[in-house]
């Protein structure tokens, strides 16, 4: 098994190291970068803007640069929370706690430094067990009839919308609402057309770029609009020799990092549970099992290495039930996937065999994407400094302006833009009433192949609905889903503590940025 | 009490998400053949979704009734944007009209202007200069490097 892993990561290598490939992922990893330093700009929202521009390249470059913008936001993010106790971005929100104290006293650099290093270790972890555990999976997965497949996004949708920040049941409310958006346009079987309200535009389906960028570019502008005040730059003056941390620091990192990784990738693994709740549970973690509790929140050094290695491996994590499974779990995943369904590639199971490339290309460009940014971030660092001063009053429009030619340029359609207008207005309402927008995408992007399968496994089992519990492999999946409510019930009434814990994480969560994952 | 539930925003969350399931579920009900198990027609799994988000909404509805009200609780954010909402809801709609009617560099130039003036600190002056520059750029990059099919200037 080893073996053929390696052999498999050579090739994929061989595919990432193609130049054009090369430069995908690094203009990827370059964007990803920027953003993450920009406040008030998130990979989702740079994902769905620059998701049309990605057509007319070849699928392999097309996915390994939209998944550098992700995992390149987050080294970016970093750097905004560490130097400016800004939380522009939701992972690296708990790395302020202590990144801004040690800022405070001199050693910003230093922390910068420690998170370079733990954002590798934490994502190389990530990659390798996306190499090992992903064939696993599609092994198991291709056994799969309809209705475990059924059965599994169940599962996956149920974990997504109810584990994922936000409230339980308001979550439900959304993936529902996604589900429903997915089903808009013409019915597979009979082609007749279904909630189009007489609309021609509508019968091929909402457009994902014109849904993600309503819920994730104009509602979230809307929210930030003149909230957003300039940044106090006095503490960003960091050159490249104030990155190098002290042994002392070092020593201290290195068990905490290790740590953060592994919750990282626990989290990972679970549906709806992103790299967010990876680095707060990993600062958790750390400030329980440390010495000295008392101190965090002073500048601790465990305190930034941690949560930066369980965000890193986290996000490399995701990848795993995206790639191998079809089964994103989060909204970032739902737009890569949207990603490989434009360029008419079907995800699933069969994705590793039927597209090699595709998949360990990606793996392999993992880390040269990782490396790229580790080599942009550490003698770079004064120039991604001074973006932080950007103010959002320009930000905005320019963004405003990339996102109606994105969504334009999908079908050169106008209607698509209007679309985008009206979602966005009804995805800032939404926010207004505290629902979170990602499950929508998560319900969207998953809907028309849940009724696919759905539809299906009836017709083989003749209308028995008790098929999902005859079947070994969908009984567990369905199980787990009981289990899952069962929980959050009990959890609600016998607990409280335990969900005003959670509830008050999610409202400091929620105070930073509502739609990343 | 009664008013005092109307300050509550997941009343309207609930009464919403019911509202949009009620109206889904009737709506598939009256216009798409249902089919049976076995044959599903294209409306059964669309009623299936209306039917669960109602149940759900009422779920929400019904929580938040129980609940007790947050005094801080407003419907509507602390500072009301209206200026910023508006601009930005009118930016991309600048854009599709003149982009319509006089092409690219209009509609850029337009959809710049109008949401950029949705910022209380930006001036008309700075906003027209960000709209220039964005229109300059955004003509070059979108037109001449990556070719889509959207003319620079059109009329009428």
């Amino acid at each position: 098994m080893i073996q053929s892993a390696f052999s498999d990561l050579w090739y994929g290598f061989s595919i990432a190291l193609e130049p054009h490939n090369i430069m995908w992922c690094f203009i990827g990893v370059l964007i990803g970068n920027m953003v993450g330093v920009l406040p008030g700009m998130g990979p989702l929202a740079t994902i769905s803007i620059l998701l049309p521009l990605t057509f007319g390249i070849k699928p392999v470059g097309a996915i390994l640069m939209l998944a550098g913008i992700f995992y390149g936001a987050q080294y970016g993010g970093a750097i905004c929370s560490i130097l400016l106790n800004l939380p522009c971005h939701p992972p690296h929100a708990v790395t302020c706690l202590d990144g801004f104290p040690l800022t405070k006293q001199g050693r910003g650099g230093a922390a910068l430094g420690v998170t370079v290093i733990a954002s590798f270790v934490g994502a190389s972890w990530g990659i390798t067990e996306m190499i090992f555990l992903s064939p696993v999976l599609v092994k198991v997965a291709l056994e799969f009839g309809p209705s475990e497949i059924c059965a599994l996004m169940f599962l996956g949708l149920l974990a997504g919308s109810t584990l994922a920040r936000g409230s339980p049941l308001k979550g439900v409310a959304m993936t529902l609402l996604g589900l429903m958006l997915g089903i808009v346009g013409s019915d597979i079987d009979t082609g007749l057309p279904r909630f189009t309200f007489g609309l021609p535009n509508l019968l091929d389906g909402i457009e994902i770029v014109g849904l993600a960028l309503g819920l994730f570019g104009i509602a979230e502008f809307m929210k930030s609009v003149n909230q957003i005040t300039a940044v106090n730059t006095s503490y960003t003056k960091v050159g490249l020799r104030d990155l190098k941390p002290t042994r002392e620091e070092l020593r201290r990192s290195w068990p905490a990092m290790f740590r953060g990784t592994l919750v990282g990738s626990l989290c990972a693994l679970i549906p709806g549970t992103g790299p967010t709740i990876a680095s707060f549970i990993a600062y958790a973690t750390e400030k329980k099992i440390s010495k000295t509790p008392e101190k965090f929140g002073t500048g601790m050094i465990e305190g930034v290495a941690s949560p930066e290695a369980s965000t890193h491996s986290s996000v490399q994590g995701d990848f795993i039930p995206t790639m191998s499974l079809g089964i994103p779990g989060d909204a970032v995943m739902a737009l890569i996937l949207g990603a490989l369904m434009i360029q008419g590639i079907a995800p699933g199971p069969q994705l590793i065999r039927t597209h090699p490339d595709i998949f360990w290309g990606l793996i392999a460009s993992f880390w040269i994407g990782n490396i790229m940014l580790v080599l942009l971030n550490v003698p770079m660092i004064g120039i991604w400094v001074k973006l932080l001063a950007i103010p959002y009053k320009y930000l905005y429009p320019s963004a405003m302006f990339f996102l109606c030619i994105g969504v334009y340029s999908t079908n050169n359609d106008m209607f698509q833009v209007g679309e985008t207008v009206v979602i966005g207005l009804a995805g800032y309402i939404l926010l207004l009433l505290d629902f979170h927008p990602a499950p929508i995408l998560l319900g969207f992007v998953l809907g028309p192949r849940f009724e696919e399968n759905f539809r299906r496994a009836m017709l083989i089992e003749r209308g028995d609905l008790t098929v999902f519990l005859r079947h070994p492999i969908s009984l567990v999946f369905v199980s787990l889903a009981v289990i899952l409510v069962a929980t959050q019930i009990y959890l609600r009434l016998r607990k409280p503590k335990v969900v005003a814990a959670e509830q008050a994480l999610n409202a400091r969560i929620d105070a930073v940025a509502p739609a990343e994952p | 009490m009664f008013a005092e539930q109307l300050k509550k925003r997941d009343v309207y969350a609930g009464i919403l998400m019911t509202l949009i399931g009620a109206a889904i579920s009737l709506n598939t009900y009256t216009n798409y053949r249902l089919g049976t198990l076995t044959q599903m027609g294209p409306g059964m799994f669309p009623l299936m979704l209306g039917v669960a988000m109602t149940f759900v909404g009422m779920l929400i509805l019904g929580n938040a009734i129980v609940a007790a009200r947050d005094p801080d609780e407003t419907i509507l954010p602390a500072q009301r944007e209206w200026r910023g909402w508006a601009c930005i809801l009118a930016g991309p709609i600048a854009f599709i009209v003149l982009g319509e009617y006089f092409g690219l560099a209009a509609a850029t130039f337009g959809c710049v202007f109008v949401s950029a003036l949705g910022e209380r600190s930006s001036s008309v002056k700075e906003a027209a200069i960000l709209a220039t520059v964005i229109t300059v750029v955004g003509c070059l990059l979108f037109s001449l490097v990556l070719k889509i099919s959207f003319p620079i200037v059109r009329w009428g």
